[in-house]
């Protein structure tokens, strides 16, 4: 078991084309982060990113960041921060959920496509993917996309990539669209009976012209609350709290949160959602209005530690790794028309079961011929995704 | 004149039985074969460009696009797939050996879910259409390209059609949940649902704007949004395009997201208060229209900020709009701005690359001396937030060599996206206007990579033939 940590891009082709050469599997990761994530990997060496690093392109005044796939997200996450900019799909610092140490990179994020509460409004983090450089199974490098927020030229290879988890290609270097920070942000929470009432109040948040860029609903021991962000000019954020909190009237009382960034911090890693070491975790995507149906049956199948964010519409769930608690995460996703994935689980667990939705048919076929032309020698992250 | 592939003998020759076969597969009056009904569809909003179809069907069910899709497989003949025809890149462009499987009879809107806030639509809804059916109830569809009225969903999808507006609320690809797929073979495909980001490979992202190469789309699930309480517009004009682009660098650097942020030249804003009686500065050389949303208190917070901003580069004047009339007003002539070159041109090339927003000025100077160096007239308008330029070149489609050399300078343009580090085009897609430009932007291993992933869900090619990929290198389509 060896590592390849090439310093750069042509290295790094390298170490693919000779891999490819001899039919010789890699694990391909930044810093790690998510090793745990979805499937093991069935690879002799690993291929990391760590290496290729640094911001190689940031115009604030055209809403555009360029980073090497390496570069942690802390350290775009400041850059950023000193013009006033930001992320905006927030994606989550999983390292206490994976149990972790170093901070996630661009191209790990992108490659799991993982977004914060605020997809609810402003999108997925391949939303915001503007352009990639890759390297695909046999040694190619290639680009997709550009610099610029409006392209269509050609194929969007770039979204075929997000949340590929590195089985379609290499990304080593990655342009995203950035916007401002919210100069203040003001949350409101109401203490709701059940989590339908909790996920209707967070719809009516939603539907309200106040834009909501965050409304999640935590279950705690003493009760559900939910919770809706606003993030915009001062001046804004204190008028549309106040006509929020008119709005939702009919949903109970709502409070207003003091310091409310933590919190949502602590919601974008999926702290709330308590998961023990031991534990699974599993994410299900729903239609918000199937969330109280997805929750009364999985806790009626498992003990299970639940947190809503996306309006109710995405769960998150911890609770034993076994076949049955996993069936029965399966079985909700499917009642509900939605999707799931198997987060985190030991590697016995994960191994045995779908971690993700199986395809149709003619998809699975055409998602093989797609494979086969990005990785024609299957090197790249075998078993990560499914078996 | 970009060139289409022959076409092939053998299907021509068997028109009378593809017809007839056509004929037993759909209900009768939905396949076009007399040549007279088969004209309207013989081009689409590249008006230059024209070639009657071998035949047209107008199905009304995904079973029906199937069917005829499985068909036209089996038989290797070509198809071409239309929304409402009004690309302007030619991505609607028949063949003369080719079915055209046209959406506009997919014009159910199935379901509307404002608690889930999504709609599922036929591909043949209109774009107004969907925004007209939840427009009581506050809620609308965000992209909004120029088009709108009579462009069709199906056709946003495949071209992943942007708008004035996407700025702020992104382009098709941004604002889609589910689509049905239907695959050259006929297979139908559900891909996504009413949630979010469904796990595994985005096909949704591939499948949004891939210009009818990997399968046809028969009806999408889109996300509708709730509406701003109001939204209002302002108008700075200014001395020079470095000013007005200086100006809009500010804008953004405040941390100001303008709903939308469009620039005018100067012979469009002549264009379009000729046009439009607008009431447009004629002494500026550049014009930016900029509209905020939100309470009218903060309409006004945010009207002060930029007016404030546009302050400092001495404009030559500024309208700030006190009522939804005088914003309407203020976009009266942005919103006619091709229908204004129109008048003063017989015929005009409307051009769409991206170009990072800080070569702007470098942009126009070079297009200017292009317009001079080609002796053709140009108006250029810009999303200037997100970087699309779209120079409406004037030429006269009676006069071969005018045409031609609008042509050679819309190329021209485009290359000199490219090369400033911007791409072909920001929304109208490649069709087969641009095709023979993509190698300027992508090397030929790139394109080959391309293909190779439309081979996968076409692997003959029978899908919008001839357009987006160059046809040298390609096996399977004869030049």
């Amino acid at each position: 078991m060896s590592t390849f940590s090439p310093d750069t891009e042509e290295a790094l082709a390298g170490e693919v084309a000779r891999a490819h050469a001899a039919r010789e599997p890699l694990a391909i990761e930044g810093h790690g982060t998510k090793r745990a994530m979805l499937r093991p990997v069935q690879a002799a060496h690993t291929l990391s990113t760590r290496n290729l690093t640094g911001i190689t392109l940031y115009r604030p005044t055209e809403l555009m960041i360029r980073a090497r796939a390496g570069t942690p997200i802390p350290e775009i996450e400041a850059a950023l921060a000193e013009n006033g900019q930001q992320l905006i799909a927030e994606p989550p610092d999983l390292r206490a959920l994976f149990g972790t140490e170093e901070p996630a990179t661009l191209g790990g994020v992108v490659s799991t496509n993982l977004s914060g509460p605020r997809r609810i409004m402003w999108g997925a983090m391949r939303d915001h993917v503007l352009g990639i450089r890759a390297v695909a199974g046999d040694g190619e490098i290639f680009r997709s996309g550009g610099r610029v927020l409006k392209n269509v030229t050609g194929l969007d290879l770039c979204k075929l990539l997000s949340g590929a988890h590195g089985t379609l290609g290499v990304l080593t270097e990655v342009a995203l669209k950035v916007l401002p920070a919210g100069e203040a942000t003001g949350t409101l929470s109401i203490r709701v009976k059940d989590v339908a009432s909790g996920a209707a109040a967070l719809s009516a948040a939603l539907g309200s012209p106040y834009g909501v860029s965050g409304a999640a609903l935590l279950l705690e021991a003493d009760g559900i609350t939910a919770l809706a962000r606003i993030e915009d000019f001062a001046e804004s954020v204190t008028y549309r709290l106040g006509r929020l909190r008119e709005e939702l009237a009919a949903h109970g009382e709502a409070r207003l949160v003091e310091d409310p960034r933590p919190l949502w911090r602590s919601i974008r890693d999926a702290e709330p959602l308590g998961a023990a070491p031991e534990d699974a975790v599993w994410r299900i995507s729903v239609a918000p209005s199937q969330a109280a149906q997805v929750v009364a049956s999985l806790q009626g199948a498992f003990a299970a530690k639940l947190m809503l964010d996306w309006g109710g519409g995405l769960i998150w769930i911890a609770g034993p790794a076994t076949t049955q608690a996993h069936g029965a995460v399966m079985q909700a996703a499917a009642a509900a028309g939605g999707s799931f994935t198997l987060f985190r689980a030991p590697a016995a667990l994960a191994t045995g079961v779908p971690v993700l939705p199986e395809e149709p048919l003619p998809l699975a076929a055409i998602a093989r011929r797609v494979k086969a032309v990005l990785d024609p020698a299957g090197v790249l992250n075998p078993g990560r995704m499914r078996a | 004149m970009i060139s289409l592939p022959a076409p092939k003998p053998e299907i021509l020759a068997r028109r009378d039985t593809i017809l007839a076969d056509l004929a037993r597969l759909l209900p009768e009056d939905a396949v076009i074969g007399e040549p007279l009904r088969l004209r309207p569809y013989e081009t689409d909003g590249l008006a230059a460009y024209r070639q009657i179809p071998l035949a047209v069907v107008l199905p009304r069910t995904t079973e029906e696009v199937a069917a005829v899709l499985r068909y036209c497989n089996a038989n290797g003949i070509r198809v071409v797939p239309r929304g409402a025809g009004t690309s302007l890149s030619g991505g609607a462009l028949p063949l003369a050996d080719a079915v055209v499987i046209g959406l506009m009879r997919m014009n159910v809107i199935r379901e509307i879910n404002y608690e889930d806030r999504y709609a599922i639509v036929g591909a043949g809804v209109t774009n107004i259409g969907i925004t007209n059916a939840v427009a009581d109830d506050g809620f609308f569809y965000a992209p909004d390209p120029s088009s709108q009225l009579a462009c069709m969903i199906g056709g946003n999808v495949m071209m992943n059609s942007g708008g004035a507006h996407c700025l702020k609320y992104g382009v098709t690809a941004n604002n889609l949940l589910g689509l049905t797929f239907v695959t050259i073979e006929g297979e139908v495909i559900e891909i996504g649902g009413r949630h979010l980001d469904s796990a595994g490979y985005d096909w949704l992202g591939l499948i949004t704007g891939s210009e009818g190469q990997l399968g046809m789309v028969t009806e999408v699930t889109v996300r509708i949004l709730r509406g701003p309480e109001g939204a209002r517009a302002m108008l700075a004009a200014f001395s020079s395009v470095e000013v007005a682009g200086a100006a809009v660098d500010a804008i953004i650097g405040s941390g100001i997201i303008p709903v939308a942020l469009e620039f005018m030249d100067r012979p469009c804003i002549h264009a379009c208060e000729a046009f439009a009686h607008a009431g447009y500065p004629l002494d500026a050389e550049a014009m930016l229209i900029i509209e905020v949303e939100g309470s009218i208190a903060e309409q006004d917070m945010l009207l002060d900020r930029i007016r404030g901003i546009c302050a400092r580069f001495e404009p030559t004047s500024m309208k700030v709009a006190e009522s939804a009339d005088q914003s309407a007003a203020i976009w009266k002539g942005r919103k006619g701005a091709f229908g204004a070159v129109g008048r003063i041109s017989p015929d005009y090339l409307c051009m769409d690359g991206t170009i990072p927003t800080g070569e702007l000025p470098h942009v126009l100077k070079r297009i200017s001396e292009m317009s001079v160096q080609y002796g053709l007239q140009v108006a250029n308008v810009f999303h200037a937030g997100d970087g699309n330029l779209h120079p409406l070149i004037m030429f006269d489609a009676n006069d071969a060599d005018s045409f031609r050399r609008a042509e050679a300078f819309g190329a021209d343009i485009l290359t000199l996206c490219v090369e400033v580090g911007g791409c072909l085009t920001g929304e109208h897609g490649v069709g087969v206007e641009k095709r023979d430009l993509m190698t300027k932007q992508f090397t030929g291993a790139e394109l080959s990579l391309q293909r190779a992933v439309k081979s996968a869900f076409d692997p003959e090619w029978l899908l919008n033939t001839a357009k987006v990929f160059p046809l040298e290198d390609n096996p399977k389509i004869a030049a």
